[in-house]
């Protein structure tokens, strides 16, 4: 099912803190229209890897290659630039202002005032934020926080969507509706999403990454890593 | 779309400003009008700090610096020109390339916030103990004497290339008067345009800005550069309505005091800082003309007050007691629909 051309890459990308290989020599690729899970136990590296890909971190040794563009080292905002869209674990969102100008925020970035205005209604519509739109972020809850960051992510119309534990802190019904719009995003974009929840890994996934102790253990379907008695061993086991 | 207040808001504050304007000289004592134009200088440098702190999330703790080299840009120019004209242009201009330049270290160094705090205020201490030093006839530039801690003298403001028409000081008044409300316009605009817009929300999370494409140290020294700009005009108006500048505009007191208009005015609103400039002006006056209380320690208590029970400053915090007031009101309204719909469903239930 690997077909058309590698977006995102990764060769020999390290990074220690101090003396701890958080990330340690991997080789890493991301394939056109593809959603790939990272996952791995606490500690095992995917965050920081995740912060590798955006520009957040730089790191120690290896390169970062989206679509022939070389990424180590620069700026998150030249990451953002290529066309990449970006979640982090932590919510990041504008506080002290609503829901809609979020959005807006996102959207007039790549485009005029007209064009920003209705992609900004469209998101909001699209995402079912009518409810809040005009509510100022900072009094939202927080799965409603996470669903306007992901709308200022939808908003750019990016090509390929990093999303760092989307589903955290969700309800069960938010965490379905989560599912169905990745799997809605990826229609037009190659995903990484890192999850510690598993069954919404399973409900979203088609191939999976398991990161151990700043490695990559394995890459396969769900189903077969969730066979391996050495991947249960690592991370499996502890979860029931 | 509305973001951060609406432009209608800030356009009839300066209507109310132009009246202000158009009866203040029939009202007000001529030494008032005299002593209204360094305060609507103060006012400006305010409205500078309401601008980058307020809405750009810049702590800079020396604004003043800006508003300083204004001043005395100005007054040296002014003084080799012969003439107000091409003087006060030089006065913003090179406060601004003095911001730029300094931003850019501190914006591309990302330079954190208190950090960027404490440099500003340093900045702005390092002029005023450069420029006291400056006393004696070999600190001079063209004509002009820097003059030490005497300072040096700023020439009144003339009709634009018509050096021998100064203005009187009722005219001056005008003229500060339109100075300070077309910056307020000016400034009250650049927030609702999409770079104003881009600065608020760096303000709120520079995260999330980086990681949506924009390059936020670019934006904080735009709005950095264009304070300064704003701080340099409050400046040379300060200067001329004093007719001197001294190094005293780059003093502690000087930069707390800018600080301190904006806590109690709000950030986030540019009415709030220039109106707490002119309430404070006036406070600590009469307080100067007694001797019970030492006018600092009210500033100071002032001061704590403010933070401890109107965190949010004074505007701000009366925009939300209305905003509160008028929710509960429309809560009672549809607590009383509710209570009216109730009968008359029971009544259609009869029917049926």
């Amino acid at each position: 099912m690997r077909r058309g051309e590698v977006v995102l890459e990764t060769r020999g990308l390290s990074m220690h803190f101090g003396g701890v290989k958080a990330v340690d020599r991997v080789d890493f690729a991301l394939w056109e229209n593809e959603l790939r899970c990272l996952i791995g136990p606490n500690g095992a590296g995917k965050s920081t890897f995740f912060k590798c890909l955006t520009g957040q971190l730089v790191p120690t040794m290896g390169d970062v290659v989206i679509r022939d563009v070389q990424v180590a080292g620069h700026e998150p905002h030249e990451v953002a630039r290529l066309g990449v869209g970006i979640k982090t674990q932590v919510p990041n969102v504008f506080d002290g202002l609503t829901a809609q100008e979020n959005i807006w925020i996102s959207a007039r970035r790549w485009h005029g005032k007209a064009r920003a205005d209705t992609l900004t209604a469209e998101t909001v519509e699209r995402l079912k934020l009518g409810d809040i739109r005009s509510k100022l972020v900072g009094n939202l809850a927080h799965g409603q926080r996470q669903w306007v960051e992901l709308g200022m992510v939808v908003a750019a119309e990016p090509w390929l969507v990093l999303l760092d534990e989307p589903a955290a802190g969700m309800t069960h019904e938010e965490t379905e509706r989560t599912a169905e719009l990745i799997r809605e995003i990826n229609r037009s974009a190659a995903m990484i999403v890192v999850e510690h929840d598993m069954q919404f890994i399973r409900m979203i996934s088609k191939q999976v990454t398991l990161f151990h102790e700043g490695r990559i253990l394995m890459e396969d379907t769900m189903e077969a890593i969730s066979a391996n008695p050495k991947a249960r061993d690592v991370y499996l086991g502890h979860r029931t | 779309m509305r973001l951060t207040g609406d432009f209608r808001g800030t356009v009839v504050v300066a209507i109310l400003g132009v009246l202000f304007t158009l009866i203040a000289p029939s009202v007000l004592e001529f030494f008032t009008i005299l002593t209204l134009t360094q305060v609507i200088g103060l006012a400006i440098l305010a409205l500078s700090l309401g601008l980058v702190w307020g809405y750009g999330g810049i702590l800079c703790f020396g604004q003043t610096a800006f508003f300083g080299v204004g001043a005395y840009s100005y007054a040296v120019a002014a003084v080799n020109f012969g003439g107000s004209t091409g003087a006060i242009l030089v006065g913003v201009l090179v406060a601004a390339a003095f911001a730029a330049i300094l931003g850019y270290f501190v914006f591309y160094g990302r330079v954190s916030d208190v950090y960027l705090a404490v440099i500003t205020l340093t900045v702005a201490l390092i002029l005023y103990s450069l420029i006291r030093r400056t006393s004696g006839p070999e600190y001079k530039i063209g004509n002009a004497l820097l003059g030490g801690f005497n300072g040096t003298g700023a020439p009144p403001i003339n009709v634009p290339g018509r050096p021998d028409i100064i203005l009187f000081p009722e005219h001056t008044f005008y003229v500060a008067m339109g100075a300070l409300i077309l910056l307020y316009l000016l400034c009250g605009w650049l927030v609702t345009t999409h770079f104003g817009r881009v600065c608020v929300a760096i303000r709120e999370n520079e995260t999330r800005a980086e990681l949506l494409a924009y390059d936020t140290r670019a934006y904080k020294l735009g709005i950095f550069t264009i304070g300064a700009a704003v701080a340099a005009v409050g400046g040379i108006f300060f200067s001329v309505g004093v007719s001197r500048v001294t190094p005293d505009v780059f003093s502690l007191s000087q930069s707390a005091l800018t600080i301190i208009w904006v806590i109690v005015g709000g950030r986030g609103t540019l009415i709030g800082p220039i109106l707490a400039c002119f309430a404070l002006y006036y406070l600590t006056g009469s307080l100067g003309t007694q001797q019970v209380l030492n006018t600092n320690l009210v500033l100071g208590v002032i001061l704590i007050a403010f933070v401890l029970l109107v965190p949010q400053g004074v505007i701000p915090g009366i925009a939300g007691w209305l905003r509160n007031r008028r929710g509960k009101r429309g809560d009672r309204a549809r607590e009383r629909r509710m209570r009216m719909r109730r009968p008359r469903g029971a009544a259609v239930e009869d029917e049926a």
